[in-house]
């Protein structure tokens, strides 16, 4: 059910603020696109305007286009809510709910589509979407007990397992490794390779090695200058962008000779 | 970083003092602030020993003696002290049940309201003038229940009592010797709901107030992963919003139920309450709260009276910290889940 994303000429304002200019971007199913860039240079934030998150904050808006199989997210009749129910979203820091066990977590997105589930379609998905996120083993005796009580890693993956228990079309994640210890992280990094069977994959990154190590396309994003718009740098195979890039830009931050 | 390198030997007597690890000299600001605070923390086991002390050496001569002649003398009319004491007792908590009835929902509503729906603008000036509220004096609200709010509400008393009357708590009609039924109304409108609206209006600020807090310290965090999965706003209250929230709505309807149990003032102005047990809410038959019952009759009691009054007071106390005790189990039961890890 993976999703093809085209983004034409998206810019993205903040009220006044004009946070990004220009992104022409396509975003492949059933493969993992990564974001990388600087800190402000606007790829969370496209990233969050793949599922409509960014207008969380008062006064968002975007001038231009997402399309999701050729459907606009931003048409006149699009509700935001049906959008993020088929654009699922991973964060920088796991968030479950505190006061769900796992295995309310696991079904706290079908629950809201107000499905009367029998019991056992509800097992079966918790088992399913656990599984699907790496962590079924682990958790399998205690699937009452609170989210909060698991590891980090373990709460980011049961993160995974509640956005893909709703299969959605796209998976975004916004520096899913950010807050995790090193053997966390390669556990969610394995995941993420497992998840573009299904899905179309969007991951923003800090960490290029993590990018190199995921990812099919890679995209550069980056400020003109302190206080101009974020921009689309430079998009193409992680291979290429890694090794041989068009820009100087992406190759000095590549590099490191960043800033 | 090496873990080798060997502890410093000397302790600095010679060179300069900064270096020293010697207790240099004693810290007066720490030893004065730790007594301070110790000693406030002792003065409040000091003073709760002391009112409970004056209430049961006051209270339980009253309750366990068979009351005499300078007793109060409803006691001796009603036949003994629990007669006396627990249709009382019945008044206090089934006015603040009412009025907890009445203000948690709209308290939690307005208080939802500010934190997630209202314009920034519109919500600051909202908690101003709730802040406002709380800031009315209750013997003003008293005054305004007895000569406003009961008087304006009579008429549609008369209307309940007539058009709903099936529903046991609005029956005011009483047969008279000839079998006849007459309406047994509140004269101008001063029964048990007016009295309870007016509690709930004097809870329902710091309900409000606090729930507000509360529901604005809900991490957004958690807010986005409920939109994130296609929750509508409302959804994501009830997904994040209320179960996070609810050890401190809990808290803060107990804040309310307490002021609810106290309240002594607008109660006494408002209800000409009697020693009785009911729940029809219309009548002129209306139960006592306990604090409006010694307020009113403290004045004119004396000896062996006041000591029943005092009992009563006893009683109370009892009945806010059971109210307290019940509150914090159910916010401790559910600790696990509470977010707080």
């Amino acid at each position: 059910m993976a999703k093809r994303i085209e983004i034409k000429d998206l810019d993205i304002y903040y009220g006044k603020f004009h946070a990004v200019r220009g992104v022409n971007l396509t975003i492949e199913p059933r493969a993992v696109t990564a974001f990388i860039g600087s800190s402000g240079c606007g790829k969370s934030t496209v990233l969050r305007s793949i599922n409509r998150m960014h207008e969380v904050i008062e006064g968002a808006y975007v001038d231009g286009q997402v399309l999701l199989d050729g459907v606009d997210l931003y048409g006149k009749d699009v509700d935001p809510v049906r959008v993020r129910r088929q654009v699922g979203m991973v964060f920088q820091r796991p968030n479950p709910f505190p006061t769900m066990s796992i295995r309310e977590n696991v079904l706290a997105g079908v629950r809201l589509n107000n499905a009367r589930m029998p019991r056992s379609e509800q097992d079966e998905l918790v088992e399913k979407s656990l599984r699907g996120a790496n962590l079924w083993n682990e958790v399998k005796d205690r699937l009452d007990r609170p989210g909060s009580g698991l590891s980090g890693g373990q709460q980011q993956r049961l993160c995974i397992a509640r956005a893909i228990a709703i299969s959605p079309d796209v998976i975004l994640m916004d520096e899913p490794c950010s807050a995790l210890d090193p053997i966390s992280t390669l556990a969610i990094e394995d995941l993420i390779k497992e998840l573009k069977d299904q899905y179309t994959v969007v991951i923003v990154t800090h960490n290029m090695q993590q990018a190199a190590r995921v990812s099919d396309t890679t995209a550069f994003f980056n400020l003109k200058k302190q206080g101009e718009p974020g921009e689309l740098i430079e998009v193409g195979p992680t291979e290429k962008i890694f090794h041989n890039p068009d820009q100087q830009a992406t190759e000095d931050y590549i590099t490191g000779r960043f800033g | 970083m090496s873990t080798q390198t060997p502890p410093a030997e000397q302790v600095g007597t010679e060179s300069d003092d900064s270096h020293s690890l010697v207790r240099s000299k004693a810290r007066y600001g720490d030893a004065l602030f730790s007594g301070i605070s110790s000693g406030s923390a002792l003065m409040i086991f000091v003073i709760l020993a002391a009112v409970a002390t004056f209430l049961t050496s006051q209270a339980l001569p009253a309750m366990t003696s068979e009351p005499d002649h300078t007793g109060l003398s409803e006691v001796s009319a009603l036949g003994g002290f629990w007669q006396w004491a627990l249709p009382l007792a019945f008044g206090t908590v089934w006015s603040a049940v009412l009025a907890m009835l009445m203000a948690v929902p709209l308290a939690v509503g307005i208080a939802l309201y500010l934190s997630h729906y209202a314009p920034r603008r519109v919500a600051r000036i909202f908690g101003y003038l709730i802040d406002l509220l709380a800031a009315v004096p209750s013997v003003v609200f008293g005054l305004w229940g007895l000569m406003v709010l009961a008087p304006t509400l009579h008429p549609f008393y008369k209307w309940l009592n007539e058009t709903m009357s099936w529903f046991p708590l609005f029956n005011a009609w009483q047969a008279r010797e000839d079998g006849e039924l007459r309406p047994v109304l509140a004269v101008g409108g001063q029964n048990m709901l007016t009295a309870a609206m007016v509690l709930a209006l004097m809870i329902t600020p710091i309900i409000t107030a606090l729930s507000r807090e509360v529901f604005l310290q809900t991490p957004l965090l958690h807010e986005e992963a409920s939109l994130a999965l296609g929750a509508t706003r409302w959804e994501m209250v009830k997904q994040a919003v209320l179960p996070f929230s609810r050890p401190g709505i809990i808290s803060a309807c107990m804040l309310g139920l307490g002021r609810a149990l106290g309240e002594t003032m607008a109660v006494a102005m408002i209800l000409p309450g009697k020693v009785l047990v009911t729940f029809k809410l219309l009548t002129y038959n209306n139960p006592n709260t306990i604090a409006a019952y010694i307020a009113q009759n403290f004045p004119e009691s004396e000896g062996f009276g006041k000591m029943q009054l005092i009992a009563a007071g006893l009683i109370l106390f009892i009945i806010t910290l059971v109210v307290n005790m019940i509150a914090r189990g159910i916010i401790a039961s559910r600790r696990e889940f509470s977010g707080a890890n």
